[in-house]
């Protein structure tokens, strides 16, 4: 019984059941609900399955259709894989609880059909180590995103979507442009073959170039984030956790396998020297315009420009040690996600409770929705990178990596954007414990919804608290040694 | 330098073409006429260069990835223009709001 | 995205040239993968290279794809009603065509598909003048019946994906790898494959040019 369920391709599933699940949603609107839920169930259990097969066996190939590659492609999944499925299938659960109590009934059959193939496609995502499949995989999330974001109709949603739209086909038709030139240049779009083929001639400059130019566009760096705070913010509310948590960091780890493997063994130094600048800008602006809104979804939205630029740190610091760096990326872009996703469900909470999301008229909700305000306190802990947080862990590998090489520009970035953030988010727990101005009409926020935002924001919490158990999980297959993806 | 290359140089002249008119121009529809003419770009420098075999038969992997980023282009360019149509139905004009000077 | 156009066009100059001498610099002659391809061509079911490549060696992204289309028609009906477009004013030279030339696009597409085995051709190819043929009817003012725009398009919608996924799960079964075609099956699972893709094809492209669903039509 033990082997049956060991042999079971988990990592199949995870692809396979949420298209299945979404095709039926389309097909039979009344099952929706039950059936995402479920899906989201199954997803979680499935990628504890798959985590107890890699802790037997190593890292997990498929080679799809029989055919390895060159010819074919190959499922590949490794610690930072897992990890990444981890986090989209947590986030995934809540997102699908909140979701059964959010919607009322017209948008719940649309939202439903999009949200399972959006997860789908991150999962496929996450699975894949063939650049051009990574093509597919990425404009199916972000056709997806751009559908969810617009859901909510109004006119700053659908110029939202549209302007997010733009930028995230601009972001994959360089990417694909990159995947050309290499394939062109080296006879194969397998990540592995092409780590062992690749050498410095002016097509893989290119390559680097293009792809880095469009994946760091949909992942929102600065200069490039402009689209991210009115699509973020208009959405509504598990759409906007979705795409901060999730699809962002989608473009994230596709750079980041590109750089492991192919890129960042050239030893193109100005280039990470260049992302670590922007993630310095991006901190600092970010956390400033942040400090600067009225209307919380759009200081939460800024937050992620903020948080994205910490992650972006990590490239310069890799360079002197790769493993501390990218295992300190890796757990920010997890802490990240989960308590991001916590403060937009929250968000959504006082939306519906109050009416509104303006930050200066949070009417003493600490009294009247406590679960809520400890769910966004808690996120804060882990967004501020306080202990015993995921946020801590991954802020605190950084900073040791950057103390070590003596980046103290990088160090004085991260403190200040620390207690920026502090500042945030202190103004919004602060006026959730004052009386507003004139006091307005509540409804009530179901219950699943309020236990959805703090379980993920407890889930970032447990994250730091478990580092110990989960750091050897992402060092299956040695992901940040040389070597990268393994034939 | 073969006629493939020629084919080549083309598309990244449309790229380029195409992504200058997608940031100059504020009206969506050419904006996303200029995204297509940016796909087009980058399938014809995919096709072209897979001519080079060296024997009369093109490499067959760069034609099925075509197929497949065509269907995905058509698919992107339906969605983007029923979203246009979205905005320009809500706000007036097909435009985004900062490109009006908001 | 306000950036004076006169920085613009040098930056777009220097990108155009660092691209050109890049691509200039591969080597004049690059086999790829087309002798890989053509090795393995037997077992594969198919004689045409590129029916190959997409229904069997990377099948997997053909599924991906199908479902990207499906999904942006999800996208394009999950907006609501679509803005109220004026009613075309009939006009006998286009119905004639539409009457003419429909029957004759979905028989060539029929054997666009039959063919595509062996020679150029195909699902998509074939779905794509199914779709022309679908938009040609829209175009000439015809509907879908009312009892067909429910389940039974939604149905024909799915077809296309849920056939790849059908499939992919049941080779999972029987040989233990995702869209591994038994190799005495590949053809016939090819084609019925690509037959029900076409059908999805040409309904999904003609419904996203009619916009929205049906039923909204009705509503209006």
């Amino acid at each position: 019984m033990g082997d049956a369920l060991f042999n079971i391709p988990w990592a199949v599933i995870l692809i396979l059941l949420p298209l299945v699940g979404g095709m039926t949603c389309f097909l039979w609107p009344k099952v929706a609900k039950t059936l995402g839920l479920f899906t989201s169930s199954v997803i979680v259990l499935s990628v504890v399955g798959l985590a107890w097969k890699m802790i037997g066996n190593g890292i997990y190939r498929h080679a799809v259709g029989g055919w390895s590659s060159p010819l074919g492609i190959e499922l590949y999944a490794d610690g930072l894989s897992l990890l990444m499925l981890a986090m989209a299938a947590l986030v995934g659960l809540a997102i699908s609880l909140y979701s059964t109590a959010y919607f009322e009934q017209s948008l719940s059959l649309r939202f439903w059909p999009l949200w399972l193939f959006l997860l789908a496609a991150l999962n496929a995502l996450f699975l894949s180590a063939d650049i051009f499949n990574l093509y597919v995989t990425l404009e199916l999330i972000g056709l997806a995103a751009v559908a969810l974001t617009a859901l909510s109709g109004g006119r700053d949603a659908l110029s939202g979507a549209m302007r997010y739209l733009l930028a995230t086909l601009l972001g994959s038709l360089a990417y694909l442009f990159g995947v050309v030139l290499l394939y062109h240049g080296f006879g194969s779009v397998d990540i592995a073959i092409l780590a062992q083929r690749v050498e410095a001639t002016p097509i893989v400059w290119a390559a680097l170039g293009l792809m880095s130019a469009g994946l760091v566009l949909k992942t929102a760096l600065f200069p490039l984030h402009f689209w991210l705070p009115p699509a973020h913010a208009s959405a509504p509310a598990p759409v906007s956790a979705v795409l901060s948590a999730l699809v962002v960091k989608a473009s994230f780890y596709i750079l980041l396998r590109l750089w492991l493997d192919i890129f960042g063994p050239l030893g193109a130094e100005g280039v990470a020297d260049l992302l670590g600048l922007l993630g310095a800008a991006a901190v600092l602006w970010g956390s400033l315009q942040a400090l600067r809104q009225t209307r919380l979804k759009l200081l939460i939205a800024y937050s992620t420009v903020a948080q994205i630029g910490y992650l972006f740190l990590a490239f310069p610091l890799a360079v002197g040690d790769g493993v501390a760096a990218w295992s300190a990326a890796a757990y920010l872009a997890l802490s990240h996600a989960l308590a991001k996703a916590a403060m937009f469900l929250v968000a959504g909470n006082l939306l519906r409770f109050g009416g509104h999301d303006r930050i200066a008229d949070l009417d003493r909700v600490v009294e009247r929705l406590p679960i809520t305000v400890t769910a966004f306190a808690l996120a804060g802990v882990s967004i501020m990178g306080l202990p015993p947080s995921g946020g801590f862990i991954g802020k605190w590998l950084l900073l040791e990596a950057a103390l070590v090489q003596g980046r103290w520009d990088l160090v004085v970035v991260m403190m200040v954007g620390g207690l920026m953030a502090a500042g945030y988010i202190f103004k919004v727990l602060g006026y959730a414990f004052t009386q507003a101005d004139a006091p307005h009409e509540s409804r009530p926020v179901p219950l699943s919804m309020e236990w959805a935002a703090l379980l993920l924001a407890i889930a970032a919490i447990l994250v730091g608290l478990m580092a110990t158990e989960i750091l050897p999980l992402v060092g299956i297959g040695d992901p940040f040694g040389t070597g990268g993806v393994k034939p | 330098m073969n006629a493939a290359f020629l084919y080549a140089l083309v598309g990244v002249g449309l790229f380029c073409i195409g992504l200058y008119a997608l940031i100059v121009h504020a009206h969506l529809l050419r904006k996303i006429l200029a995204l297509n003419i940016m796909g087009s770009g980058v399938f014809l420098v995919l096709v072209a260069l897979a001519k080079r075999t060296g024997n009369a038969i093109p490499d067959p992997v760069p034609h099925a990835m075509v197929i497949t980023g065509i269907v995905v282009a058509v698919s992107a360019t339906a969605l983007a223009l029923f979203l246009m149509l979205k905005v320009a139905a809500e706000t007036g004009r097909a435009e985004l709001p900062e490109e009006r000077g908001e | 995205m306000c950036i004076s156009r006169w920085l613009l066009l040098p930056l777009i100059l220097v990108l155009a040239a660092g691209l050109g001498y890049a691509v200039l610099s591969l080597p004049d002659q690059a086999e790829g993968l087309q002798k890989m391809v053509a090795a393995k061509m037997e077992v594969s079911g198919v004689s045409n290279p590129v029916t190959a490549v997409l229904l069997n060696f990377r099948a997997y992204d053909t599924l991906l794809e199908m479902v990207v289309l499906l999904m942006a028609l999800l996208g394009v009906w999950s907006l609501g009603s679509p803005p109220p477009q004026p009613e075309p004013a009939p006009d006998p030279v286009l119905d004639t065509l539409a009457r003419l030339l429909a029957p004759v696009l979905i028989l060539v597409a029929a054997y666009l598909l039959w063919v595509g085995a062996d020679s150029p051709g195909g699902a998509f190819q074939a779905g794509a003048v199914l779709g022309a043929a679908g938009v040609l009817l829209l175009l000439a003012g015809w509907r879908l019946h009312h009892g067909l725009t429910g389940l039974p398009l939604r149905l024909a919608l799915v077809a296309g994906p849920a056939a790849f996924v059908a499939i992919a799960v049941l080779t999972m079964f029987k040989t233990g790898g995702l869209l591994e075609y038994p190799q005495a099956q590949a053809g016939i699972l090819i084609l019925i494959l690509e037959t029900v893709a076409t059908i999805s094809i040409g309904v999904t492209l003609a419904a996203l040019f009619l916009g929205a669903r049906p039923e909204h039509r009705k509503k209006q």
